[in-house]
């Protein structure tokens, strides 16, 4: 097969990555996805080699915790064979390529700008000429949200098909948080500048963007992370966790207007992220994980502090969860709204908590273990139902699984190596792929190198990045006034989709 | 006179107890109890933006739905003491008042042509549509029981019969306090602390009015909420002498502010299309109390 098979934070060079021509390179990843639900596609994308278009795809594979890398040589001249005619995950990768390089894709569903890149290809396609899906009748209505929002949200435009309060379509154009965060990557040379934007790819997923940075630079430069700093960047992933998705439970209380879980959550976050600020100086752990080297290392004199905040925590977290999942009125908005079935989940690549609450189970920290979580023995929490429910049971039980990781974990802090390695310069030719499961999914970041060992390509693909169309989907034939609640309980990013 | 005096005093303090109390019960401080009077003197002192869309429908209708809600105000009697208007089917007069204040604010926020607003104004429409049934079931089971038609003679006549006329009372406390949840968009119908447009029945409507407009819309809501607190009293206080009924006037208005205080703190609000299925449960209720009309009345067989 035309495919090399490489484990996760593995540096390999851009060499041993078997080439095929399209027609190869299409039939073989097609085999490899179609009918298989424990592989899928976590990255697939362009960079320039000269006047043509190189393009890498990496599928995962669940069972043997291996990810198959292939690539191909294209020229933009020439019209490809759309994935999408048989696997529709693959959509939105094509329609980023076809932004960035103006590759045409026959037979693609849905050819539209995904973030309006400033490097595009097409300049003439600005947000003003999105080509919105619309319908032409007397009796539906079209009703369009944002970008700017009544929340402290980020921007996004909403355009909703409604038949009365009925939602028929929802399209949902991004591209507002756009930075060239990947194009920074490589202008930007220094290795601090490259951490601090890994942290500022999503602002809620710090930790989950700058622990993938730090492997995938660590990988590349041939470091053997020391256990005191995965067990730092372990730790953190849980914490952040834990944090948010107590925050998302908060959330998802304001929309269903139940005040007491609303202001009760958004209080037990706050002792979380406060630990975060008196281990690392920073709220939102930025500046905790950096690679090559434990910035601040992890002390039992914190994990006695972080013990006492946890058994603080952990009964009041209790008492108003089980008051919530009681209260008839709260359950009432809860279930049977915004559902999402299992072969949709599959059809669009869903990952992280949007593909478990439809029992596909996708969950990095099992299928690709990194940093300690071979140690850790993970088993993801599954749902079956797709439904807001199965998205508030999910983060309810990851919070009580992310308590017993964090109290497993601060059991035994590993105490500071003497001696630490000091961090070399990367690779020369090498490509690195990292995955981390953040606590909205799995993150996948992608390094490439040119012959000096400098960066010459870094791909970034969030989680929310496939998401989207979840929550696009999970809105049909609902109410309208449910769509806030539906898009809480997804709590997807724009900037990590926008970068 | 008297009840004029009092709606105003029980309307300054009403909506202020019920975000005193869904502070208190998240644990917080919360703002004074007269904040929302002052929010409404900060903006009556603003200027007012008006879309380049809206027509002058926009610019009337505030003004229109205020003094809709005055001068249903002034129909409201007080035990024996009459309202300042008080006639021969006062209540049907009070109705279709309220009602033509709620037509100009439902084409008023249609007027701005946002796709919110006519959402909101046909989510308004269809609940006031479903409690109007209610409503006049109810009172009609009233003016039979009594044999009177305006609010005054039917509250003072109420009681004189039998005690069962009390039980009446209850379940009409039940259907107005309803009523008033709904004209008044509170919960469990609609969240008035929402900033989602989407979810909005009432609050949406009136995201384009600013300054003196906005001031008087809230202005009505909370007179709104203390002429149904005057009308529930009214039901139990036809006979009662003003020195008690006067303090008991304003215990009961704060008790039902604190009442709904509690409602919105502990409870999730209902799901849209659950709305008008409540709503619909309140006439018959009005039905069961037309039925206990005509048993008290021995008009039925």
């Amino acid at each position: 097969m035309n495919y090399i098979s490489i484990k996760n934070n593995q540096t390999i060079s851009l060499s041993d990555i078997p080439e095929s021509n399209y027609e190869w390179f299409y039939d073989m990843n097609l085999d490899l996805v179609l009918g298989h639900t424990e592989r899928h596609c976590v990255n697939y994308f362009g960079y320039k080699v000269g006047n043509n278009v190189k393009l890498i795809c990496c599928i995962a594979d669940d069972s043997t915790h291996e990810i198959l890398v292939s690539t191909c040589l294209v020229h933009k001249a020439h019209a490809l064979e759309s994935f999408c005619t048989q696997l529709l995950c693959f959509e939105k990768f094509e329609r980023e390529i076809h932004e960035n390089f103006g590759i045409n894709f026959i037979d693609h569903p849905w050819l539209k700008p995904v973030r309006y890149a400033f490097n595009r290809d097409d300049m003439s396609q600005t947000m003003d000429n999105y080509p919105f899906y619309s319908i032409d009748s007397e009796e539906l209505h079209e009703v369009g949200v944002g970008p700017i929002h009544a929340g402290i949200i980020e921007p996004g435009h909403f355009r909703f098909i409604c038949n009365g309060e009925q939602i028929l379509h929802l399209e949902i154009q991004l591209g507002y948080q756009h930075r060239g965060i990947e194009q920074l990557f490589i202008e930007k040379k220094k290795l601090l500048q490259r951490a601090t934007l890994a942290e500022d790819i999503a602002g809620d997923t710090v930790i989950g963007h700058s622990t993938t940075f730090a492997h995938v630079w660590e990988s590349l430069c041939g470091f053997e992370a020391s256990r005191d700093i995965e067990f730092a960047r372990t730790l953190a992933l849980e914490l952040e966790r834990m944090a948010v998705h107590v925050s998302d439970l908060s959330g998802a209380c304001t929309d269903i207007a139940y005040q007491l879980g609303s202001s009760v959550f958004g209080r037990l976050r706050t002792p979380i992220i406060n630990f975060l600020q008196e281990w690392c100086g920073n709220r939102l752990g930025k500046g905790c994980i950096r690679p090559g080297h434990n910035q601040y290392p992890f002390t039992p004199a914190l994990a006695d502090r972080l013990r006492q905040v946890l058994d603080i925590f952990e009964p009041e977290y209790n008492e108003m969860a089980g008051k919530l999942f009681k209260l008839s009125s709260a359950l009432s908005r809860f279930e049977r709204t915004g559902v999402v079935s299992n072969a949709d989940a599959i059809s669009i690549g869903a990952v992280g908590m949007t593909a478990r609450m439809t029992n596909l189970n996708r969950d990095i920290r099992s299928s690709h273990p990194f940093s300690l979580y071979s140690e850790l023995n993970h088993f993801p929490i599954l749902k079956r139902h797709g439904d807001v429910y199965s998205r508030v049971q999910i983060r309810k039980k990851e919070i009580e699984q992310s308590l017993n990781y964090i109290r497993k974990l601060i059991a035994e802090v590993p105490a500071q190596p003497l001696q630490t390695d000091k961090l070399k310069t990367p690779r020369p030719n090498s490509f690195c792929l990292s995955l981390v499961e953040g606590w909205r999914g799995e993150i996948c970041h992608c390094a490439l190198t040119d012959e000096k060992g400098e960066l010459m390509h870094y791909k970034i693909k969030d989680p929310s990045f496939h998401n989207w169309m979840a929550l696009a989907l999970s809105v049909r034939n609902n109410e309208i006034s449910d769509f806030p609640i539906c898009n809480k309980s997804f709590n997807l990013s724009y900037s990590g989709h926008d970068l | 006179m008297l009840s004029f005096l009092l709606i105003i005093l029980a309307a300054a303090f009403f909506t202020g107890i019920i975000i005193r109390t869904k502070s208190i019960a998240s644990g917080r401080k919360g703002p004074g109890l007269f904040q929302p009077i002052k929010d409404v003197i900060r903006l009556f002192k603003k200027g007012t933006v008006y879309s380049e869309t809206s027509s002058f429908v926009f610019r009337i209708a505030p003004t229109i739905y205020f003094s809709s809600v005055f001068v249903a105000m002034l129909v409201v009697p007080f035990g024996q003491s009459k309202g300042l208007i008080s006639f021969n089917g006062d209540f049907i007069f009070f109705a279709y008042v309220l009602g033509l204040g709620k037509f100009f604010s439902i084409i008023g926020a249609m007027d701005t042509g946002s796709s919110f607003e006519g959402m909101g104004a046909s989510r308004e429409a269809l609940y006031s549509m479903f409690a109007e049934p209610a409503f006049f079931i109810l009172m009609g089971s009233l003016a039979l029981l009594t044999g009177h038609t305006s609010f005054q003679e039917i509250f003072a006549t109420l009681h004189l019969g039998s005690s069962i006329t009390y039980a009446l009372g209850g379940l009409a406390a039940l259907v107005f306090l309803m009523i008033a949840m709904i004209e008044n968009s509170r919960m469990p119908l609609d969240d008035p602390k929402t900033h989602l447009e989407l979810t909005m029945v009432h609050e949406v409507m009136i995201l384009d009015n600013s300054g003196f407009d906005l001031g008087l819309i809230l202005t009505a809501g909370y007179l709104k909420f203390a002429i149904y607190g005057a009308i529930i009293f009214n039901l139990f206080s036809g006979t009662i002498s003003y020195g008690y009924a006067i303090p008991m006037f304003l215990v009961v208005q704060a008790f039902l502010a604190f009442v709904v205080g509690m409602i919105e703190s502990f409870m999730a609000r209902f799901r849209m299309n659950h709305n008008a299925q409540f709503i619909v449960v309140l006439s018959s209720v009005s039905l069961l109390i037309f039925f206990g009309a005509l048993l008290v009345s021995g008009k039925f067989i």
